[in-house]
């Protein structure tokens, strides 16, 4: 579902001297469907910019990501833009908030781009949002004013709200309970038993120990040290 | 699938000074794209010549319409043009009293463009206008009031479902939080946003504020003394911007 | 030098009002610029209505001039001097007599026949102008037949007085193409511009003629839901007990009386002289 061949990549700032600082090199990965593989290595090594590699947000230098049929290093906006909607999942580390938008909408709102009647998506978003403990009378208000934890439930409400083929994880049990935490990881139990391919980041060990199939050491794309 | 539009080799010439020069590119339904730069980076131009209120020196614009199939907007006639700005585009302007009739109330605001394409039952077109109003979060008590009673932000709100009221599929739009206090600038993306989804709506967005780009646009072009130095999806354009001076104003940004 | 040119005007400017008559003739409705000349009354006093008079008649026509339909007016009486001055034409006060009929405001009761011409006096000859000031506009919207904002005007009027407050210029779509203003005669009059007579408008201060030719369609705008009315005050003519006809009201003195009165002066007289009496008419005779 997800495969990633000798991709690699390298900031040039230039606005400080041009000065370049290569990232990645020689990254290679294969995810598939029912498998969720962690990434595991030191802060700073890359676990964060393989998942944005992978989700287009950054742009690969070189190799090939492909997820389904889609070469996401090579493929047009248009192409990704249909991709995330459709097939590619992102939780981030931070829930990027829009003013005024209520918390029940902010969940609901992948299913609605998909075309799903507004009436089943909100049910669908209020069922994740009880599962992870939001109470209900937060449901109409906007995130912006929530706490860290709940900011982060409420952005993995959003990332599970469809059931997507492929799904990129970052610190989803970051900031949160024992309770909750359980909680999520049985949402990415329950997307693993449907299919889904997944790609995961997580500093808690047991969590990782507990869904993880396998584990991928990202300090193995560093770059080369110049010699 | 057909792009809804296709920008080809647009330039635009003051003189010898560049206006806009090499833009291309394709636009599809239910896009947004962004278009930013600083003063001077040809924005406006550009916005201008693909929306037909200027004449490009080169290049095509080649509209999908629904009659004939790809028209380059660039040699249509001017009635054909006219035509279409009315029913199936919309350009919001930065001041909304550049697109109102500020002497003319709500309700006519709105319904001036189903007038003019022929509907004649008072009663449809009032019940129309007073849908839109209650779209844009504008009392429908407001009907017969005129936007020179309207705040700022209303004005902005009226003048998008003037706009709407027809269905176009491509919205042109410069600066269309500009002069707004920042709350209500909040509240007419939103609004906004909702709409492009509701409506399938694609739109050309220009504006200097990254804020905005982020919120509403899917793609993202930068601009600078009128070339077009970079272009891709929003979000990987500002997170990893490759050219430089997309580089320095993602770095000018204050963060709150 | 006491002799005019037949009808003051130069036979060369003659020509060229003819040829705007005739080219407004060809496109029913649009204006159609042209050289206004000085004349010897001011801008604002009919120069464009006597303009197309003084290059219409012959030596042959009667003339008749009415202001808002009475022959006696200060000016209609010093237009029809002026021609009898300067082109030495026939003049009449009743409409069945006469062959060109130059007319400020109204349309005459009577019905007119193929042999007649009606010259109105026209103010401001553009409909759009009060809604869209700018010249450059208004004629892009003519060529291109962007009327929208017409029906914009009389949804204003509807919103804002429950009915189309417009009483009189009222704009009209000639032959289906070109909206006109017929000048500020009632809307009362407005059905009589489908007619047997030619119809010409001359604006002289803003420089514009315009006609209709005879038998051509000529339909109020209106909305589906709230249709057109030629309406007036509904009380007969109390000289000659008329009900069919648009009246004037005269107040009589200062203890609120008043009578309504034929605004077209022939038409009552003619009334009278057939024997119909209105409700102050026996009075008057007695």
């Amino acid at each position: 579902m997800i495969e990633l061949q000798n991709v690699s990549k390298s900031f040039t700032l230039h606005n400080q001297g041009s000065a370049v600082i290569p990232v990645m090199e020689g990254a290679t990965l294969v995810v598939k469907p029912g498998e969720c593989v962690g990434l595991i290595g030191a802060s700073g090594a890359g676990k964060s910019t393989l998942m944005r590699l992978i989700y287009g947000n950054y742009l690969a230098a070189s190799g090939s990501i492909m997820v389904g049929d889609t070469d996401v290093a090579k493929a047009e906006p248009r192409e990704i833009l249909e991709l995330r909607r459709k097939t590619l999942g992102y939780v981030s580390q931070f829930l990027r908030v829009v003013p005024r938008v209520p918390a029940l909408d902010v969940v609901a709102e992948p299913l609605l781009s998909v075309g799903t009647p507004i009436e089943e998506a909100r049910e669908k978003a209020a069922t994740l949002l009880a599962g992870l403990n939001i109470p209900e009378r937060l449901w109409s208000l906007s995130p912006t004013t929530f706490s860290g934890g709940e900011q982060q439930r409420v952005n993995i409400a959003r990332g599970f709200a469809y059931d997507y083929p492929a799904l990129l994880l970052d610190e989803p049990t970051a900031s949160l309970d024992a309770q909750n935490r359980a909680t999520v990881l049985g949402l990415i139990e329950a997307a693993k038993a449907r299919g889904a391919a997944i790609i995961g980041i997580f500093h808690d060990e047991a969590a990782r120990e507990q869904v993880c199939d396998r584990f991928v050491d990202v300090s193995g794309f560093s770059p080369k040290a110049a010699a | 699938m057909t792009p809804l539009l296709q920008v080809k080799d647009v330039a635009k010439m003051y003189g010898v000074r560049i206006g806009c020069t090499d833009v291309s590119f394709d636009l599809y339904p239910g896009e947004v794209m962004g278009i930013v730069g600083e003063s001077g980076s040809g924005k406006s131009t550009l916005l201008n010549c693909l929306a037909g209120h200027l004449a490009p020196d080169r290049g095509e614009v080649i509209f999908d319409t629904r009659a004939d199939g790809p028209v380059d907007m660039v040699t249509m006639s001017e009635p054909a043009r006219r035509m279409l700005g009315r029913t199936d585009w919309a350009f919001v302007h930065q001041h909304a009293r550049d697109g109102l009739r500020m002497s003319v109330s709500a309700g006519g605001n709105i319904g001036e463009r189903l007038m003019a394409v022929g509907d004649r039952h008072y009663g449809d077109i009032r019940a129309r206008a007073a849908d839109w109003l209650g779209r844009v979060e504008i009392s429908d008590a407001r009907i017969d009031d005129r936007p020179s009673a309207f705040s700022g932000g209303m004005q902005q709100r009226l003048q998008i479902a003037r706009n709407l009221v027809t269905g176009p599929r491509l919205v042109f739009m410069d600066e269309p939080t500009g002069g707004l206090d920042v709350s209500v600038q909040a509240r007419l993306l939103d609004l906004l946003r909702g709409l492009v989804r509701e409506m399938g709506l694609s739109a050309i967005i220009v504006t200097h504020d990254l804020a905005v780009v982020r919120l509403l646009a899917d793609r993202l072009m930068v601009m600078k003394d009128g070339h077009v130095v970079e272009t891709g999806l929003t979000d990987q354009v500002l997170d990893d911007p490759q050219h430089g001076y997309t580089q320095l104003l993602v770095s000018s940004v204050l963060q709150v | 030098m006491s002799d005019y040119n037949f009808a003051y005007l130069d036979e060369q400017t003659k020509r060229m009002i003819r040829r705007a008559i005739l080219k407004g003739l060809a496109v029913p409705g649009y204006q159609v610029p042209f050289a206004s000349r000085e004349m010897p009354m001011p801008y604002g006093w009919g120069t464009g209505g006597v303009q197309v008079s003084a290059a219409t008649l012959t030596p042959e026509d009667t003339f008749k001039v009415i202001d808002q339909g009475a022959d006696d007016t200060t000016n209609a009486v010093s237009i029809r001097k002026f021609f009898e001055r300067t082109a030495g034409v026939a003049t009449t006060e009743e409409t069945e007599k006469a062959s060109v009929i130059q007319t400020r405001h109204r349309i005459p009761e009577a019905e007119l026949t193929e042999d007649q011409i009606l010259v109105y006096q026209v103010p401001i000859p553009e409909p759009l102008r009060f809604l869209e000031p700018r010249e450059t506009e208004t004629r892009k919207m003519h060529a291109l037949q962007e009327y929208g904002l017409m029906h914009v005007k009389l949804y204003e009027d509807i919103s804002q007085h429950g009915a189309i407050a417009t009483s009189y210029a009222y704009p009209v779509k000639v032959s289906d193409r070109y909206v006109m203003d017929p000048s500020p005669i009632p809307k009362f009059d407005n059905p009589k511009m489908e007619m047997a007579a030619i119809q010409l408008f001359g604006a002289g201060r803003e420089q514009r003629i315009y006609a209709v030719p005879p038998y051509t369609k000529v339909v109020s705008l209106d909305f589906e839901d709230y249709p057109f009315e030629a309406s007036k005050a509904d009380h007969p003519c109390d000289l000659c007990a008329a009900e069919d006809s648009y009246l004037d009201e005269v107040i009589l003195d200062d203890a609120g009386n008043r009578m309504f009165v034929c605004s077209d002066t022939d038409y009552c007289r003619s009334r009278r002289e057939a024997g119909h009496v209105g409700r102050l008419g026996e009075e008057a005779a007695a």
